[in-house]
């Protein structure tokens, strides 16, 4: 079994009042260094497949986040094998 | 007029939608369950096509998504490739946008709040099924009640240029301001159509506002324009 790891975040420039919330809890708890956060969602994904056509694998990966896991239009997505 | 409603697990403004179209508009009007692969009512093609409000398969990975994968979604889309008019309220029009019926997305409120009170909207833009025949720059008193409405699009200028924004977040005398603002939407967007203008997605729902007694009736204007429009007689309504 393989496990690829799937992370997804917010575009920049799209506002993420979520993280906006989390810094400002964080520098109200004395974490004065954090000057913002953004949150994004990490997937894992077990696979049975051949890991020597990983450039095969890669792109049904990219196919599977563009189709459901990112919504391309607000995130951006990255996929770690 | 014929109606289906579609309906998925989770969706929970399935029964007013029904109760509208069925009891206050008098259609034959039926639920439309997410499995389904074909939409049919009475035996017919439906007139149109609603997908309600709710929180689909628990709003997971992001509201929307999952729903605008479902069965019954091929069958919308072909309803709507041939011209069907489709109207996506709330958690519908999430579901929209992520099945590309609609441009852009809608993600979390810029308050952070679950957003839940009457809204006024302005009609605009160019005309839809659910909108022609509402004299442009009338305002209607509609409730919101969402967490993730704040819409976004790559390119709002192209949208606007269109005639593509049907309604707007405005103040009770028509004013465009941040304060009227419930989401922070990009440029007030409340509500928008598609490029060939039958589908339709708004945030807030016009069929809790249906009946006087509900406190407002503006959201049947959209219903009353539909029949117009079915009826192919364009008329003034509202």
């Amino acid at each position: 079994m393989n496990t690829a790891k799937v992370f997804v975040t917010l575009k920049r420039g799209v506002l993420d009042p979520q993280g906006q919330a989390v810094a400002r809890s964080l520098t109200r708890l004395g974490f004065t260094e954090v000057k913002d956060a953004r949150i994004g969602k990490y997937i894992e994904l077990q696979l049975e497949v051949d890991p020597s056509q990983k450039e095969a694998l890669k792109k049904r990966l990219e196919e599977a986040c563009d189709k459901l896991l990112a919504n391309t239009v607000i995130e951006d997505y990255r996929v770690e094998l | 007029m014929r109606a289906a409603v579609v309906q998925f697990p989770g969706s929970n403004c399935d029964d007013d939608a029904l109760h509208v179209l069925g009891r206050v508009m008098g259609a034959t009007a039926r639920f439309a369950w997410h499995k389904e692969t074909r939409l049919t009512v009475d035996g017919h093609a439906p007139d149109v096509v609603v997908i309600p409000g709710g929180f689909s398969y628990g709003d997971y990975l992001r509201a929307g998504a999952m729903a605008a994968h479902s069965p019954i979604m091929a069958a919308v889309k072909e309803f709507a490739a041939n011209g069907g008019p489709v109207l996506a309220i709330c958690n519908g029009f999430q579901i929209a946008c992520e099945a590309g019926l609609l441009d852009g997305a809608l993600t979390r409120n810029a308050s952070l709040h679950f957003e839940c009170r009457d809204v006024h909207l302005l009609v605009e833009g160019r005309p839809t099924p659910f909108t022609a025949g509402i004299p442009a720059g009338r305002i209607l008193r509609i409730p919101i009640a969402h967490a993730e409405g704040r819409y976004l699009h790559p390119d709002v200028a192209r949208l606007e240029k269109e005639g593509r924004v049907i309604f707007r977040y405005v103040d009770a005398s028509g004013g465009v301001s941040d304060a009227a603002n419930p989401n922070g939407s990009m440029a007030n967007i409340a509500g928008i159509c598609n490029a060939a203008g039958n589908v339709v997605g708004l945030m807030p729902h016009p069929e809790r506002a249906s009946e006087s007694v509900l406190g407002s009736a503006d959201g049947k204007l959209l219903f009353d324009a539909l029949q117009a429009t079915l009826d192919k007689n364009p008329r003034r309504v509202g």
